[in-house]
């Protein structure tokens, strides 16, 4: 069977060990983890978790099957039809040229957010496609460190 | 009412109506064993090892049907109960199990007998508590006897620290959960059994396919009325022997690695797999590419997690089996014409009379299989049969004449050793008017065996018929097919003395060495209502057959026993 790409939403009960269940029903199971997120919903005691994974049919539904079994789990939907955004920093030096990584930020909805004495911080947020390719373009500017935020999803 | 967290676990147990705990105290648990001792509504049977604690309450729990309930303390106390929360987990046996933990100031400290319980046994329970106030302690309890017991049952952990056990708080035992994120689907989708009852009907080869579900949805009684209107024949697995009944027509026998020649060919030429309650495990299908190759299959299960895990399904239905069974018996009732399917049982029944589950006895040595028959002549339907894990306890599978449910108690998901004899504690305590025998081996006994003690204290006469052969014998005879006979660590030949050894602990022991020794011994154990050690020399080298070597196809089985 084929392996294919997919995004989980789960919402749970936002309360102890959520994420070392869900997390550790993937270990355990040796299903893979590509992007894991979490927060809160407002106003509610929910949390809302997106995964990103990778596994063929029978995988990923024993995935959200596993999931769903897990007793704080609310709901869990897998769809191939989901708003994705990913959120990266982007720290430089200094010397690069900030016009141009300012335009380059600005086509990947961010901008430059901090500017220290040695670095400046820019962020990018988009499809997590998009932010591939907007890492590659950062290369030129000589990036010291890139922090990812992993996938958020949204069913349309 | 104010209390003590300790006194709420009572309450709690009390309010549960549980009349049997089982257990072993420590210092994090001790405010919990100070009520136990001040109090008069249960029993506290006190085992010698917190392993057989929780496994004489999955023993409870199976022979009665209720949640069996355990208590042991933090740190080691826990980490012995580990292998009974598994052993229950993969049986999906209702249980709640209370153990102590250091107190909260000390979580997170190395304290002294700490260690992270809940991490621990995540992925052996169904689901699990570290109580942080003692304000939800109500609320834990009652959720967790209602988990334990409702949709898939299993094994519940309340883990509770020492400073919340001894805290004063307002206690009222909630009168039902609510639990937004755990609504297990009973009634099965109507649809869906209208399309099952149609795929029977159009089917010419059906084979029920019956496991582990039937027994813990208590659905004997419904399986066997569908059987019997439809005449479809049935297969059992491990864990489902008794439903049919032993002497039914229409049970082909025990399907899988050592199953009957008749049942493993029933379900590799089966048009229509219609499993209820089983979970198509490895033992169970073998080599997946060719099981129930030609057939369509209807999955009944309570988990949906288990439809459609290893094998595609055609007519998946999450429900309890009363419910959906209870439905496909409206639908087909009126229509179903038995006589279809004759052709179908004749097939079947030649193919057991070509190779029927036999064994050659000998007048020289006792051959397990007789052994086992043996006890089946003597108690049948009267008794609970445990066992533990390997040979003796597929001879007992293949050739005891189950006829009940919960007749027949033993770690088939896990295959743990040491199960069998803590298990018939339980299952005596259970059941005190019927004979609770567990038939093991000379490898298995020895690892629970402290539990003579907890049998002879509370006079509990519970048999283990020891089949020995001075081997580990299934991994022996693992060896003797696949490894060329080199016995690693298998032999067991230097053995203590059974008979001495179950009188030191106040049992009665018997050794012995023809049919009619053991006659004798059984007679006497049955009459002696002492817990009893029957070691029986048995062949050594006898194998259990037939077998599917692992991952190979289910019709291609080891079948010839040799005369030896």
């Amino acid at each position: 069977m084929e392996t294919v790409r997919r995004v989980i939403s789960v919402v749970v009960l936002n309360e102890a060990q959520v994420l070392a269940r869900v997390s550790g029903l993937f270990a355990g199971r040796g299903y893979n983890i590509e992007t894991l997120t979490v927060a809160p919903i407002p106003e509610t005691d929910l949390s809302h978790m997106t995964i990103v994974t990778r596994g063929n049919q029978r995988v990923i539904e024993q995935i959200t099957k596993q999931l769903h079994k897990l007793i704080p789990t609310l709901k869990v939907i897998e769809h191939s039809e989901m708003v994705e955004k990913e959120m990266v920093l982007v720290k430089f030096p200094i010397e690069e040229k900030l016009s141009d990584i300012q335009a380059l930020c600005a086509a990947y909805n961010g901008g430059i957010v901090n500017v220290g004495e040695n670095m400046v911080i820019a962020m990018a947020a988009d499809e997590p496609v998009r932010i591939k390719h907007f890492i590659t373009a950062t290369k030129r500017y000589n990036p010291i460190e890139i922090v990812r935020s992993g996938v958020v999803a949204m069913e349309r | 009412m104010k209390m003590s967290g300790a006194q709420m676990i009572i309450e709690a147990i009390i309010a549960e109506g549980v009349t049997k705990v089982f257990g072993y105290p420590g210092g994090a648990i001790m405010n919990v064993y100070d009520e136990i001792y001040k109090q008069n509504d249960f029993e506290h049977i006190l085992t010698r090892h917190e392993q057989a604690a929780v496994h004489a309450a999955d023993g409870y729990a199976r022979a009665s049907g209720d949640v069996g309930v355990a208590m042991v303390t933090s740190g080691p106390g826990f980490t012995n109960a580990v292998t009974g929360l598994a052993t229950a987990y993969t049986d999906s046996v209702p249980l709640v199990v209370i153990s102590g933990q250091v107190p909260l100031s000390l979580i997170g400290t190395d304290g002294f007998q700490e260690v992270d319980a809940v991490g621990i046994s995540r992925a052996c329970t169904k689901h699990n508590y570290l109580v942080h106030d003692i304000a939800e302690l109500p609320r834990i309890l009652k959720e967790a006897f209602y988990i334990a017991r409702s949709g898939r049952p299993g094994p519940v952990l309340v883990d509770v620290p020492k400073d919340i056990t001894g805290e004063i708080a307002e206690f009222v035992y909630p009168s039902d959960v609510h639990l937004p994120t755990y609504k297990p689907n009973y009634k099965g989708n109507d649809r869906q059994i209208k399309k099952a009852a149609e795929a029977i009907l159009k089917a010419k080869k059906p084979l029920l396919y019956l496991g582990g579900g039937v027994v813990l949805s208590n659905a004997t009684d419904v399986v066997r009325r569908l059987a019997e209107i439809s005449q479809m024949p049935a297969v059992e697995t491990l864990m489902a022997r008794g439903v049919m009944g032993a002497d039914n027509p229409l049970l082909m026998g025990m399907l899988g690695m050592h199953g009957n020649y008749a049942s493993n060919m029933a379900m590799s030429e089966t048009d229509l797999v219609i499993s209820l309650g089983a979970r198509f495990d490895d033992r169970v299908t073998g080599k997946l590419s060719e099981f129930a190759k030609y057939a369509d299959v209807i999955h009944v299960d309570i988990d949906p997690a288990n439809i459609a895990k290893l094998v595609d399904v055609d007519y998946p239905i999450v429900g309890d089996i009363n419910i959906v069974v209870e439905k496909l018996i409206g639908h087909l009732e009126e229509r179903i014409k038995p006589e279809r399917y004759q052709v179908w049982r004749d097939i079947l029944k030649r193919y057991d009379e070509l190779h029927p589950l036999t064994y050659h006895d000998s007048d020289e040595v006792i051959k397990p299989q007789w052994v086992i028959e043996r006890i089946g002549e003597k108690v049948g339907a009267d008794a609970v049969i445990t066992s533990d894990v390997g040979q003796h306890q597929m001879w007992a599978a293949q050739f005891y004449p189950f006829d009940r449910p919960r007749q027949w108690i033993n770690s088939g998901g896990l295959g743990t050793m040491g199960y069998g004899f803590p298990a018939a504690i339980g299952a005596q305590v259970a059941c005190p008017d019927k004979h609770v025998i567990n038939i093991t081996g000379d490898g298995s006994i020895l690892m629970n065996v402290q539990e003579l003690v907890t049998a002879s204290e509370n006079k509990l006469p519970v048999i283990n018929v020891i089949l020995n052969n001075h081997f580990l014998g299934m991994v022996r005879q693992w060896q003797t097919f696949f490894y060329d006979k080199r016995y690693a660590e298998t032999d067991l030949s230097y053995q203590p003395n059974w008979k001495l050894l179950a009188e030191a602990c106040g049992g009665a022991g018997y050794d012995v060495t023809t049919k009619a020794e053991f006659d004798a011994a059984l007679d006497a154990a049955l009459e002696g209502g002492k817990v009893t050690f029957i070691n029986v020399a048995v062949d050594r080298l006898e194998n259990v057959l037939p077998m599917v070597p692992a991952g190979g196809a289910l019709y291609n089985m080891l079948l010839e026993h040799k005369e030896s």
